[in-house]
């Protein structure tokens, strides 16, 4: 898993079915120091997180099982939104 | 999942099985700007999207779960044609 943040959604109107009525979330994946790393991602929501809030992902295959026994196909899903997180 | 740009399509006559009649187009993955961002890549369109449209496209097994693709060798799937895209400033 990873840390982000919500920096936005994506409308979707044509999309695949088993899609449809799930929230699509852009993130941005940060270091703990709240750098952005790497390129932006489009998840699905678990959680209900929201924009603006820090979040933790999970990518792959993975990323559908919080729709158990339905399988959109996603690679990456936020579930888990992050009240603080501490470094030594 | 990525957001990427239709630039293409692939013709291929020659293929895996499991591919005949699935439609593959080139696209190129754009950051929420709609600037291009990374290398193209082919990918299996699964909701009819068509040239210069802003696209959904799931990596890796993943891609397997678009409809019509169990069991099929693709790493990439369009699952979905963007509207919009909104992100807070800041």
């Amino acid at each position: 898993m990873q840390l982000a943040r919500v920096t936005g959604d994506v409308v979707a109107t044509v999309k695949d079915a088993a899609l449809v009525g799930h929230k699509l979330l852009v993130l941005q994946p940060l270091l703990p120091d709240h750098t952005p790393v790497g390129r932006v991602v489009i998840a699905l929501d678990a959680v209900g997180a929201g924009v603006g809030e820090h979040v933790f992902f999970v990518r792959g295959r993975e990323a559908s099982f919080p729709f158990l026994p339905a399988e959109p196909p996603a690679d990456a899903c936020v579930i888990g939104i992050v009240d603080r997180w501490d470094l030594d | 999942m990525i957001l990427a740009k239709v630039v293409g399509t692939v013709v291929a006559t020659r293929k895996d099985e499991r591919l005949v009649s699935h439609k593959l187009l080139v696209a190129r993955p754009v950051d929420p700007a709609g600037a291009f961002d990374g290398n193209y890549l082919v990918a299996v369109d699964t909701v009819d999207a068509g040239f210069g449209e802003t696209v959904l496209i799931v990596s890796g097994s993943s891609a397997r779960m678009a409809a019509g693709l169990k069991d099929c060798p693709v790493d990439a799937a369009i699952v979905g044609v963007v509207d919009v895209v909104d992100v807070a400033k800041g």
